[in-house]
């Protein structure tokens, strides 16, 4: 379903705070994969999910989603293929918009938008049915500012909007670790839901071990722009902490950096 | 009771001319606060929708008409800074001085179509000769020559226009753009398409209103769009802060952006009848546009402090 093949990225190229962030990454997933990322600061996680989705061009290498070559498209043409969440609250939604109407937004993700209303009253009754799933009461605030809800509401509500056209790679960037624990379990446990239910491809940056070990069926390891370690279906299912750090030590040569991946 | 009658007597131009350049104010409104983008281009399309008008009418095309291709042409001053935005990768703000700056030779050529050297700084037009919508002339009339009447269903009507247009599937992503471009591209929307039909849509009504400013004051001048982002600006600041609490819909926020261009040259009339030189009313306006501007940030400020020592 996804496949990169062998991409670079260097940023500041030629100055002082030149920074390899893709070194040579090859990743491909099939379809259905649910793939957590860890590594540690500054090991390329989030560089390779802005690569897929288009952030910036690539210096070398190829981006495929679905058998088509998506290296070369532009961030809101690939969008139609591609549901992200960040990791910032703030960044997935349009807070001076009715939580209805960022939906809509999300509805027409992929589509040619015309003069035709932006909201139908159709539209509202699916997505207060989306919304009840959920369970953070949204169902009945349809009409109010995402710019009042919370952190986790938001986050919750753009995955919401990543998922609602059905996306054959579905990004998530850390989209949990600004969320306080319970909060963060419950967006968790909304993940999951949604990405089982439409057997979505997945893709989970997350900076907590035990989260990578416990959810997807796969798990790979980034350090210095490259994976070094994926471990899938048996083998994942038996991993520890303890035994992603020694396996960690092992393939990088030196300690994992994140404390808060060893502690969460 | 002198100075009370001779203002009353100034109201109804004050309230026309207000209303004029509310339609002004309404595209300021586009990219300041939808499409966060501050665009000086209006001090140069203001006038370019004022020539057009003038110079098209002059030659025999209807007054509608006429109209129309000024808003048409202040399309095309917004296209001219948006692909300098977006194309050229110039900041905003400077992308629009320099397309403000092109038009004003443009505007003088524009004025100057037909003539020997080609290029004019000021073009009379008179209400007598030619058909005009808005003319100062009847602005104390009781009949329905009078401006105020018109303007009331002209701008009533471009105001429903907006609003419908704001609701449709491009109006929502011209919002999502101007609330959070990270957001818009990650839902398929093209923003860089999305800042220039804003840009286009605002310079547009600009140039609309520098048409009817045209009609209204007789003549169209190279000048008459100099500072107008600052009366813009301040039409939209004092409708913030007077009708903010009451006017949420985004209709009646249009609406306000008009209110409040009056209430500019309401105030604007009375100080001038207090005795101010029209020499300093442009200090003045600047002043209290930077004045209504710092308020919110001073505020924030104010309450940031007000946090931290409650923390202690």
């Amino acid at each position: 379903m996804l496949e990169i093949r062998d991409i670079y990225k260097t940023f500041n190229p030629g100055t002082v705070n030149e920074k390899k962030a893709l070194n040579g990454l090859s990743l491909k997933l099939e379809e259905g994969d649910f793939v957590t990322v860890i590594g540690g600061n500054g090991a390329g996680k989030s560089t390779m999910l802005n690569a897929i989705a288009g952030v910036w061009g690539l210096d070398a290498g190829q981006i495929i989603i679905d058998g088509e070559d998506v290296t070369n498209l532009p961030e809101h043409k690939r969008a139609a293929v591609i549901g992200r969440v960040f990791q910032d609250p703030m960044m997935g939604t349009a807070p001076t918009m009715q939580i209805d109407e960022n939906l809509a937004l999300a509805k027409r993700r992929g589509k040619k938008r015309g003069l035709k209303a932006n909201l139908s009253k159709a539209d509202a009754d699916e997505f207060k049915v989306m919304l009840q799933i959920l369970d953070l009461g949204l169902e009945d605030r349809l009409t109010s500012k995402v710019g009042l809800l919370s952190g986790g509401q938001r986050q919750a509500l753009t995955l919401l909007m990543a998922t609602l056209e059905k996306p054959k790679v579905l990004l998530l960037d850390e989209h949990t670790a600004a969320l306080d624990p319970k909060t963060a379990a419950k967006v968790l446990e909304a993940t999951e839901l949604v990405v089982e239910k439409d057997n979505l491809t997945t893709i989970m940056i997350t900076h907590n071990m035990k989260d990578a070990i416990a959810h997807g069926n796969r798990l790979v390891m980034m350090n210095d722009g490259k994976i070094i370690l994926d471990i899938r279906g048996e083998e994942k299912k038996k991993l520890t902490v303890e035994s992603l750090l020694h396996e960690f030590e092992k393939v990088s040569g030196q300690e994992f950096t994140s404390d808060s991946a060893i502690l969460g | 009771m002198g100075f009370l009658t001779g203002l009353l007597n100034s109201m109804p131009g004050a309230i026309s001319q207000g209303m004029i350049w509310g339609i002004m104010a309404i595209g300021v409104y586009i990219t300041f606060r939808i499409l966060d983008v501050a665009d000086l281009t209006v001090d140069g399309s203001l006038c370019t929708g004022g020539a057009t008008c003038v110079i098209l009418t002059l030659n025999g095309v209807p007054m509608a008409a006429a109209l129309l291709i000024s808003f048409i042409v202040g399309l095309l001053t917004g296209l001219a800074t948006g692909v300098l935005h977006t194309k050229f990768g110039i900041p905003a703000i400077l992308a629009g001085i320099l397309t403000q700056l092109g038009l004003y030779s443009i505007n003088l050529h524009i004025m100057g179509y037909g003539t020997d050297n080609g290029s004019k700084s000021n073009l009379p037009i008179s209400v007598d000769k030619y058909s005009l919508l808005v003319s100062a002339r009847y602005v104390r009339e009781l009949s329905l020559r009078n401006p105020v009447l018109i303007l009331i269903p002209f701008i009533l009507i471009i105001i429903g226009i907006l609003y419908w247009f704001f609701g449709t599937e491009i109006g929502a992503s011209l919002r999502a753009t101007g609330a959070n471009q990270n957001m818009a591209r990650a839902q398929g929307i093209n923003t860089d398409l999305t800042i220039v039909m804003g840009l286009m849509l605002s310079n547009g009504l600009v140039a609309l209103s520098g048409a009817l400013l045209a009609q209204y004051q007789g003549f169209s001048d190279v000048n008459m769009g100099r500072g107008a982002i600052v009366i813009g600006l301040a039409a939209v600041i004092i409708a913030e802060v007077v009708f903010g609490k009451i006017f949420r819909n985004f209709f009646l926020k249009m609406v306000g952006c008009v209110c409040g261009a009056i209430i500019y040259y309401v105030v604007i009339q009375i100080v001038l009848r207090l005795g101010l030189s029209t020499d300093d009313l442009k200090l003045l306006s600047a002043l209290v546009v930077a004045l209504f501007l710092a308020i919110p940030y001073w505020k924030g400020k104010l309450s940031a402090k007000s946090v931290k020592k409650g923390g202690n």
